[in-house]
């Protein structure tokens, strides 16, 4: 293989425009888009869904299908234009220089091929070795993807092993003939968050340990920012804003980068503090595309004769090199005036309590019918799908159960609505027991007060009866309309209710966007007027544009009714937006509770810890910790002893855990954890996202838990990234904390300005120039530009880093505008291990 | 609960219904394959409904002395033979068009009733699961098991109109020959049908009721019936219609297959199986007999099947 | 898998029982009606009450079932009415032919089917592929004594190059083997359709799915993404079903054999219930039940076999 030319980009596309050919004729799916990846850099792509971004991967791969074509422009690998090729050579370059790894691993891999088979193939095809050679060199690749026992997975059918591992297979077979250029196609979207955190782990990591480039497309901005250098945002078929990460996400420039960014919840606010701005309207059809800017019908800052005259081109950003925007517009904006505002809140009263449950349990029995446990006598055994279930709501609040798969969220909203009956324990509902009655036993009236959203958008309507139908006979079951007219009547102020016009009544599902099924979905839970609303995951299958429009529109509903609403989610961010009190969920049992702003600042149980590290945040100013937790998610069907946590959890004791299933620790005020690390020990954990200083006296004014947040929001930097170690550990640290947060705010703020002050404090003790200096770039996580820097405040050798000082990292993380990202503890580690050699 | 059971249904409008009904054939021009079947079959159809109406012979008048006639001749008192005669001096196209309308009616009860049995069969089985499924899909099994033209012929021979119970049927019921033969095919392919269209239902009844719609329904209190019949027999309309096309075509084949094999219909109506295997007793002079009802069943079944195909394929896009 | 072979045996004897009881049922509930067709219409009553005493008719339901039940499980049917001849005796020569007609027919089948249908599920949307789906839906169409007729037309009567009737008087030779094409014909064309279109179906779902794109963008050789990646899933489906088709090969045959005169096993279970020879009805019923559902056995256990999401969970 060529060396990689460092000044020739891997891979340029010029102009590209992708159509589709239908029978209703040409539609075009992207349209003049230009990209440039160079050696080593991460390329993210962001946009929603239908906006072109996979096309384009697929474009780079020169896989169009039978009804796609990329009809002008060029695209060109390592200078050479694609598009004239022959199969041959393409082939050639197809998973040896240029691969790719897709959304569904389980469906991407053959279900009835070896993973050994699948893997070695590519180097014998590629590379024409031998059998033999190309296992040898698979199970390097498979240990360097970081997966367990890679001897055993080699000879595993892909069923065999778990969602994450599958994935890091499949990311292993795209490096196994060290490519140049990676695509990265939602690689993390069929995840649970904890696995997918340790995924983007690994992802993060390739192009400095492999010096691949790699594109990366996601629909999350989060992930962009952990992963990628430089970053195109698309819209509908176009790319809108390109620039590095920290232009586009400190300094957007285009109306719909910032409508994008003020769609998505951030962990580190709330709804008070940076309410949630939805983009109006609706994403445009391929062949409705206005004249002009795509964007124009939904932008604020719209201008009639500017706006939609002719087609747009992209732009350079004056003053910002590389950025690039598709908005004429972009210089006159007025961003100050355009912020979203912070809003007063408006102080809810919670009433009387209106859900109790009480010690609840479902059980499910399994049937072993295999001949041992007929023999046995094991035949049947008892899956805890919910064990001691525990807690309240009351009215008009929003209780968020969080939780990742298998970790019976479900299970309790089907006992809940009786779809399934109670093994133990009780469900209250207005002092009325209902665990134990199944819905077809329960009186209408109880049923009407005991309602639910659904998750999935295409299914939660059925398709063979109109919107108004559907909700009308809700209205009639209920009671709530007693004849044909009052129920139509009824139906239209639902409708108005979820700002829908009316005579969607008249129209079917298939007419309607998934947005809109959803508003439907919600009038149809509130028809009845319930006292309780069951809302499972209601927006996750969502775009975040939309997402935000349907939370808001789903909490003011439910708040101006006063209804009570249990929120199921596994989306952290999202659930700070709109929950009063959270339950952390985790196989079955209740890990923490208590008020939101208990569960968000510490003390944290380990579980809740892990989870909201794993979120990714796209905003450069926080500064988060990143837990990665080992091994997968056990199956519910075989839990382990103990405590459920044990076998991932990070802070585990000893022995203990692995027996004792611990106690529920109350920390006062509802905050309930279950965990056997002692009181102290929790309290002495710290907060795992920082918010920049700045927001430290608004969070501090209103909870006591915020101040601890604030004040050791810049410890993180001192110390970011370790994985948790038992609490004692942590405890030194603290002391350092409040020393910082002055320098904080302002590295924050503005890093240019703090540049020469840093400099100047630099570490003069380590500044010893000495013969050749060491490749700096060996430590994972350093890449070429960052060992400019690195050099440039004088750092030439492994052995300066290998003594860095908690310090010395506070000090080139001000001057790195990369925080929150690459873990300098880490740095510190590998060069002392490099030093050494 | 049980008077707004129909509201959902026929609030909005039967007629729309139609319309949509008939814009589903409006996009069978689409599709070539559909579009040529689409003419067979209401050719056969049409013939069917105004046989009457044609300037035919008497299907059932023999013309003496007119026997076996090859097509295109006039018998002595000079009437024309456009596809000559059978082995009694009947006019074969009078035979073959009036041949259709025995055809279509029988096959298409018969496909009705055995499809009615098995959308019950398998819209329960798949629903209501558990013992149900148990019980049903082991029935299906059974009866599938028996090779379908076996379980024909042991239904015809054990319980046929020569039985004690075709008899019975005949004598104490009071009813015509060919009704009691009609009714026992009926029965009989019901019996090796139904099954095989419970299974089918049985399947896209498990894949829609994970959907949320029919949790929403669940949640909201709704009896089985209701799910059953309103809320996901119509999400199963797609992939159903397309298969009724299908059966028809094979329970056309089957009986005309029967009247082959002389355990059709009785004599004399005429029955384009039967014609066949009439013809066949008398070699190269009867190939004119058979040579005419095998093109007209083969053009039926094929109009059926293509038609079919074309459903499918405009079904696909959607 | 032995677990799943067991619990399919059991199945299958269940049904068997079933069969056996609804056969017996049918056609020996009523011993006098039974009497009445074994001796014949013009048999006098005494006549039927002697043979009736003299068989064990006059025990009781549930022990005449268990005895015929036993027997039949032995192979011993009874003896034939109308050729008065042992049951399983008249059964062993007419299986035999029916699976030398039925072993060619299914082989040349098979064989088109996997060819055509391949090529055409490869190149979905091709007119290659238009043009087999379109021949597989009018081979389909035709019934077997349709084609038959028109194939005699043909073949018989207009080139006069092969026998229209295929009675082999002098037993299976190769001599008269020109007597097997024209059935053999009519069979694979009738057939050949429904295997095509799905072995279709199979390749074209599997040429999407996404490990074969996956295949594709690793720079696999076409033909290596074609054979081991495409073909090897595609194949599990027709299979299966292929394998459940045998025992259509049994009693499908019946039309073609009836046209044909060929003395299989459809014609004997055809002249048996033309006839009334009730002990040959029953054994033929019960064992082509007994093919169903060891074809549906094999081709379940085969499928596991093939699938190995099902034989690793």
């Amino acid at each position: 293989m060529a060396a990689p030319d460092m000044n020739t980009p891997v891979l340029e596309c010029n102009n590209v425009s992708i159509s589709y050919y239908t029978r209703a004729g040409e539609i075009p799916a992207v349209v003049d888009f230009n990209l440039k990846v160079m050696p080593g850099e991460a390329v993210g792509i962001v946009g929603e869904s239908g906006c072109g971004k996979s096309t384009v991967a697929l474009a780079v791969m020169q896989y169009m299908g039978k009804n796609g074509a990329i009809v002008g422009g060029e695209i060109k690998f390592m200078g050479r234009d694609m598009r004239t090729m022959s199969e041959e050579e393409l082939r050639d370059i197809r998973g040896s220089r240029i691969s790719m790894v897709y959304q569904e691993p389980m469906a991407s891999l053959n279900p009835s091929m070896l993973i050994r088979e699948q893997l070695n193939e590519v180097l014998i095809y590629h590379e024409g070795i031998s059998d033999e050679e190309a296992s040898k060199r698979s199970i390097e690749m498979l240990d360097a993807v970081r997966l367990p026992d890679p001897e055993r997975v080699m000879d595993s059918f892909p069923h065999q092993i778990s969602g994450g591992q599958q994935q890091r297979v499949v990311i292993a077979m795209a490096l196994l003939s060290k490519p140049q250029l990676l695509l990265l196609d939602e690689p993390t979207t069929a995840l649970d968050v904890t696995v997918e955190a340790g995924v983007v782990e690994l992802i993060k990591d390739i192009s400095k340990r492999f010096g691949t480039s790699m594109i990366y497309i996601s629909h999350n901005l989060g992930l962009i920012l952990e992963t990628c250098d430089k970053i195109a945002v698309m819209y509908s078929g176009e790319a809108v804003e390109f620039g590095t990460v920290n232009q586009v996400f400190d300094e957007m420039r285009h109306p719909y980068t910032r409508g994008l960014f003020n769609s998505i919840p951030l962990p580190g606010a709330d709804r008070y503090s940076r309410p949630l701005v939805p983009i109006r309207g609706q994403l445009p059809l391929p062949h409705e595309r206005p004249t002009g800017c795509n964007f124009g019908p939904r932008c604020d800052h719209f201008k009639d004769g500017v706006c939609n005259v002719e087609a747009l081109h992209m732009q350079d950003v004056a003053g910002q090199k590389g950025q690039q925007v598709r908005c004429e517009r972009y210089l006159s904006i007025d961003w100050e005036a355009a912020k979203p505002k912070a809003v007063a809140g408006d102080g809810v009263n919670y009433g009387k309590t209106v859900l109790q449950v009480k010690n609840m349990q479902k059980y499910y029995e399994v049937h072993d019918r295999s001949l041992k446990a007929l023999i046995s006598g094991k035949a049947s055994r008892f899956v805890k799908a919910n064990e001691k279930l525990d807690f309240e709501a009351r009215e008009a609040e929003t209780v968020a159960i969080v939780g990742e798969s298998g970790c019976g969220k479900s299970t309790f909203a089907k006992v809940m609505l009786g779809l399934e009956t109670a093994t133990g324990g009780e469900v209250i509902l207005n002092g009325q027991e209902i665990g134990q009655i199944s819905v077809h036993k329960r009186t209408p009236q109880m049923v009407g007060s005991m309602q639910m959203i659904f998750q999935n958008p295409f299914e939660t309507l059925n398709p063979s009866h109109t919107v108004g139908s559907q909700i009308s006979r809700v209205l009639r079951m209920f009671g709530v309309a007693k004849s044909k007219e009052d129920a139509l009547e009824k139906t239209y102020k639902l409708l108005d209710m979820v700002k829908l016009p009316r005579d969607f009544a008249q129209r079917r599902p298939r007419q309607l966007s998934g947005g809109q099924k959803q508003r439907v979905g919600i009038a149809r839970a509130f028809a009845g007027e319930a006292q309780v609303v069951v809302a499972d995951e209601p927006v996750s299958a969502l775009d975040v544009s939309v997402q935000a429009a349907v939370t808001g529109l789903l909490t003011d509903i439910q708040r101006e009714r006063r209804t009570t609403m249990l929120f199921i989610s596994h989306d952290l961010s999202v659930v700070r937006y709109l929950a009063d009190r959270v339950v952390v969920m985790y196989l079955g049992q209740i890990m923490e509770q208590g008020n939101t702003d208990d569960i968000y600042s510490p003390p944290y149980h380990p579980y809740t810890e892990a989870l909201l590290s794993a979120v990714p945040i796209a905003d450069t100013s926080i500064t988060k910790k990143h837990i990665v937790l080992e091994g997968e998610l056990p199956s519910p069907m075989n839990p382990p002893s103990g405590c459920p946590f044990q076998t991932r959890c990070p802070r585990k004791i000893g022995s203990i855990c692995e027996t004792d299933l611990p106690e529920v620790k109350d920390l006062g005020n509802g905050h309930k954890i279950m965990c056997h690390l002692s009181e102290e020990d929790l309290r002495a954990m710290e907060p795992v996202i920082a918010m920049p200083s700045d927001k430290k006296k608004s969070a501090a004014s209103k909870s006591p838990g915020r101040v601890k947040a604030a004040l050791a929001a810049a410890s993180i930097a001192a110390i970011p990234g370790t994985a948790p170690k038992p609490a004692a550990q942590d405890k030194p640290v603290k002391k350092a904390v409040a020393k910082k947060p002055a320098a904080k705010k302002s590295a924050a703020k503005k890093p240019a300005a703090k540049k020469p002050a840093a400099r100047k404090a630099g570490p003069e003790r380590l500044k010893k120039a000495r013969g050749k200096a060491d490749d700096l770039k060996l430590i994972s996580g350093v890449g070429p530009k960052l060992e400019q820097t690195l050099n440039k405040l004088g750092f030439w050798h492994f052995d300066q880093i290998a003594s860095w000082r908690k310090a010395d990292i506070a000090i080139v993380d001000d001057e790195l505008s990369f925080k929150g990202r690459i873990e300098r503890d880490d740095w510190v580690k590998q060069a002392k291990a490099l030093a050494r050699k | 609960m049980t008077d707004t059971t129909a509201e959902q249904s026929n609030t909005p409008d039967t007629a729309k219904g139609l319309a949509r009904f008939l814009a589903a054939f409006g996009l069978l021009r689409e599709s070539w394959v559909g579009m040529i079947g689409l003419f067979l079959v209401s050719f056969w159809v049409l013939v069917a409904i105004f046989v009457d109406l044609l300037p035919l012979q008497d299907p059932l008048a023999q013309t003496r002395g007119a026997i076996n006639l090859a097509m295109l001749t006039e018998d002595k008192t000079g009437v024309m033979h456009w596809m000559g005669t059978d082995d009694r001096g009947r006019d074969l196209l009078a035979r073959l068009l009036h041949g259709s309308r025995v055809v279509l009616f029988w096959s298409t009860l018969a496909t009705i009733v055995a499809y009615s049995v098995g959308m019950i069969m398998g819209v329960t089985a798949g629903y209501r699961g558990g013992w149900w499924d148990e019980i049903i899909s082991f029935i299906g099994n059974v009866l599938l098991s028996f090779p379908q033209i076996v379980l024909l012929l042991v239904i015809l021979t054990a319980f046929g109109p020569n039985s004690n119970v075709g008899i019975w049927m005949n004598t104490a019921l009071g009813l015509d020959k060919t009704i009691v033969s009609g009714a026992l095919i009926i029965v009989a392919i019901t019996f090796s049908t139904a099954p095989q269209v419970a299974r089918i239902v049985r399947g896209i009844v498990l894949d829609l009721k994970t959907r949320d719609y029919i949790a929403a329904a669940e949640v909201r209190g709704e009896g089985p019936l209701w799910i059953m019949l309103v809320e996901l027999l119509p999400n199963a309309r797609g992939p159903l219609i397309v298969d009724a096309c299908l059966r028809l075509g094979y329970v056309i084949i089957t009986i005309a297959l029967l009247g082959f094999l002389s355990l059709g219909l009785p004599p004399p109506d005429p029955d384009w199986g039967k014609m066949i295997s009439d013809g066949r007793q008398w070699g190269y002079n009867g190939l004119n007999m058979m040579l005419w009802p095998a093109l007209a069943i083969s053009s039926l079944v094929l109009g059926l099947n293509l038609l079919a195909d074309g459903l499918r394929e405009i079904s696909l896009r959607d | 898998m032995l677990q799943l072979a067991g619990k399919r045996l059991v199945q299958m004897a269940l049904i068997m029982l079933t069969v056996s009881l609804l056969l017996f049922l049918a056609f020996e509930a009523d011993k006098y009606s039974l009497a009445g067709k074994v001796l014949g219409q013009y048999s006098t009553e005494d006549q039927r009450l002697l043979w009736l005493e003299q068989n064990g008719y006059n025990a009781p339901f549930v022990q005449r079932y268990f005895t015929w039940v036993f027997n039949a499980a032995r192979g011993d049917f009874g003896e034939s009415v109308q050729f008065a001849t042992p049951v399983s005796k008249l059964l062993k020569d007419h299986l035999l032919n029916t699976a030398v007609l039925g072993g060619l027919v299914f082989t040349i089948t098979v064989s088109i089917a996997l060819v055509l249908g391949v090529l055409s599920g490869i190149a979905e949307g091709s007119p290659r592929d238009r043009g087999i789906t379109v021949l597989a839906v009018i081979t389909t169409s035709i019934p077997e004594f349709a084609s038959a007729t028109i194939l005699v037309a043909i073949f018989v009567f207009w080139l006069d190059i092969l026998p229209g009737t295929s009675p082999f008087s002098n037993g299976l030779t190769w001599a008269d083997a020109n007597q097997l094409v024209l059935p053999v014909m009519v069979l694979v064309i009738y057939n050949f359709g429904y295997y095509t279109r799905m072995t279709r179906a199979s390749m074209a779902e599997v040429m999407t799915s996404q490990y074969v794109r996956t295949a594709i963008l690793k720079g696999l050789p076409y033909k290596r993404v074609i054979l081991r990646h495409g073909l090897r899933n595609a194949l599990i489906a027709p299979f299966t079903v292929m394998i459940l088709q045998l025992n259509y090969l049994l009693s499908g045959v019946i039309v073609t054999e009836v046209f044909f005169s060929y003395k299989g096993f459809g014609k004997l279970l055809y002249e048996a219930a033309l006839f009334g020879d009730i002990f040959v009805i029953e054994a033929c019923a019960m064992v082509a039940v007994f093919i169903a559902v060891f074809s549906q056995f094999v081709s379940d256990i085969g499928y596991t076999l093939l699938n190995p999401r099902i034989r690793f969970s």
